[in-house]
């Protein structure tokens, strides 16, 4: 196997061939690093690489194999969306006012991975904070869709995506507040994963829209995406929001099939603005799980059209208050060109954000106002409360929903830059699930102008394992990676 | 939907931006614009929803009152762009 088959490993692939000392964690390490440098001058997935901390804990890894003390993920290369603390290693966010900065401890996922033995790469590139559906919002210049580099690979998390669909990196964490797992898997065709909310600790996340933050695998195969989850997920004392749910070995059930299982077809994400092509190709792959034995059905969800403009209050609210610790004192950038702290705080903050950043945070300052918190803040919460209940009705029907990701491919560099609105529009089926605090699953299910489509699977809280087998069943029939 | 200037700055004051001339007027046309779109959320009848402000089964959650290690104070002033004395260093709040 030369160093470009071994960098297209699968992680459960790889693992098989590292038990059986086929393959070192150092010579996987070293062919991932390889297609790092092949490819990431084009694609810049990376804002940080940690190439010699990598092979240190390759070479670590590997001594972990010998002695048999290893789990499914030893030895293998990942990494995380800059926003995700590991401890030693620059973070950044996509963002010039965290430059500089290291942080002194792991966020409770990267942990979790550590022990796991996995071998962690570096830094993902994202949109600003994670405001964007882009990754074209980052301080440090936008990622590119490996599958057609004149495109973008979504995001906010599309530096994690990419680096899974270019081989350099079995697997990445990204995070997802409005779709920024799924959208940049979609575009990107890997397998993108938003778990329930509560089931990965947020620790050590940076914060975006608290209510609506998760961590989440991207990965090439749904097998692989079921055995990080069940590495990351589990009550964390930490997080007062992790959920104290057991954590099922997440592979247990993959291969057990889908007869029977109640699908669910909203006919809002098929309706207005949905690119036929995406719908057509989405609408065949239910044809396939319908034919592996799923029972499919037409659901209605009232207040789809209304989670985009719910969520689009919501988010930059709780932004516009978490971003406020950005302020020139504790970490990264401080301009202290003026007379006293407040125009320290001002400047600071009008040097370091991007202008996407800034938007979200004038939004919501505004939702938050004296005088407008009713008319916005309040009156988003409760249209969310309708369109949780949109999902908690259609589950009494149904063990889980399918539908597009996006409403289009991935589109142009450059297309929707200069118009919030429209790169809003990106979100409008992503959104409601995080309103929802639900799981959903995004499979690579066809192309559109050689360009991939995404299906998302979704289910009711703590359902991610239904979810897995859906996406396992219908991967399988579609023959090999 | 619009919005004028001085409610623009108002806003930046609030949220400790420095706005540029150039970038309240852009503010102004780009929130009138997302605000126009939220607008629609007035279609919905909500006179009897109460908000959702998490999704979470969980009620308050209490953690158990051990103390445990921290980190350290040099830690924490580690990535502070300016420290003295075990404390973050800052221009001058009050007037002497």
């Amino acid at each position: 196997m030369n160093a470009t088959d071994v960098a297209h490993l699968t992680a459960h692939a790889a693992a098989d061939l590292l038990r059986r000392r086929e393959l070192s964690s150092l010579e996987l390490t070293n062919a991932v690093l390889e297609q790092i440098e092949r490819r990431d001058g084009e694609v810049h997935a990376y804002v940080h690489l940690a190439a010699d901390l990598a092979r240190e804990q390759a070479r670590e890894a590997d001594r972990r194999l010998a002695e048999g003390d290893a789990g499914p993920l030893c030895g293998i290369p990942y990494g995380l969306k800059d926003s995700i603390s590991a401890a030693g290693l620059p973070l950044t966010c996509g963002s010039k006012i965290l430059r500089g900065y290291v942080p002194p401890y792991d966020a409770t996922a990267t942990a979790r991975l550590k022990d796991a033995g996995a071998v962690l790469l570096g830094m993902l590139n994202m949109d600003e904070f994670g405001m964007g559906s882009s990754t074209e919002f980052s301080s440090y210049g936008p990622t590119r869709n490996p599958r057609d580099v004149s495109r973008v690979p979504g995001g906010s998390s599309g530096g994690s995506a990419a680096a899974v669909a270019a081989d350099e990196a079995i697997f990445a964490l990204g995070e997802d507040t409005g779709g920024s797992v799924r959208t940049p898997a979609a575009f990107c065709g890997v397998v993108g994963l938003k778990p329930s909310y509560g089931r990965i600790s947020r620790y050590g996340l940076v914060a975006y829209g608290s209510s609506l933050d998760q961590i989440g695998p991207l990965t090439k195969d749904v097998r692989d995406a079921a055995l990080v989850l069940g590495a990351i997920a589990g009550h964390d004392p930490s997080d007062s929001t992790s959920l104290p749910w057991p954590v099922p070995d997440y592979t247990a059930h993959l291969e057990d099939g889908i007869k029977g299982v109640r699908l669910g077809v909203p006919t809002e994400y098929f309706g207005e603005g949905i690119d036929p092509a995406v719908a057509s190709t989405v609408r065949a792959a239910i044809d396939r799980l319908a034919a592996l034995g799923a029972e499919v059905g037409e659901v209605s969800m009232p207040h789809t059209r209304y989670a985009l403009a719910a969520y689009y209050v919501i988010a930059p609210a709780e932004a516009s208050a978490n971003l406020a610790r950005y302020d020139g004192v504790k970490y990264g950038i401080s301009d202290r060109s003026g007379p006293d702290i407040w125009e320290m705080f001002a400047r600071t903050r009008e040097a370091g954000f991007g202008a996407e950043v800034k938007r979200r945070i004038m939004i919501g300052t505004y939702a938050l106002s004296s005088g407008y918190y009713d008319a916005y803040y309040l009156k988003a919460q409760q249209v969310r409360t309708l369109v949780k209940q949109d999902f908690d009705r259609a589950f009494e029907r149904f063990d889980a929903l399918v539908g597009p990701t996006c409403p289009t491919v991935a589109f142009p560099i450059g297309d929707k830059t200069d118009d919030p609105v429209s790169m809003y529009l990106t979100d409008v089926l992503t959104v409601p699930i995080n309103c929802a605090g639900v799981p959903a699953l995004v499979v690579p299910c066809g192309e559109s102008d050689g360009l991939p489509v995404g299906m998302q699977l979704i289910g009711p809280a703590g359902g991610e394992e239904a979810l897995l087998r859906l996406g396992y069943a219908f991967e399988q029939s579609g023959g090999k990676r | 939907m619009s919005l004028t200037r001085d409610e623009v700055e108002h806003v930046a004051l609030l949220a400790r931006l420095a706005l540029s001339p150039d970038e309240v007027e852009r503010m102004r046309t780009e929130l009138a614009s997302i605000l126009a779109q939220v607008a629609i959320l007035n279609e919905v009848d909500t006179s009897h929803i109460s908000p959702s402000a998490s999704v979470l089964p969980l009620d308050t959650v209490m953690g158990d009152d051990d103390p445990r290690p921290s980190l350290t104070v040099d830690q924490v002033l580690s990535n502070a762009p300016a420290a003295e004395d075990g404390q973050f260093r800052v221009p001058a709040i009050l007037e002497e």
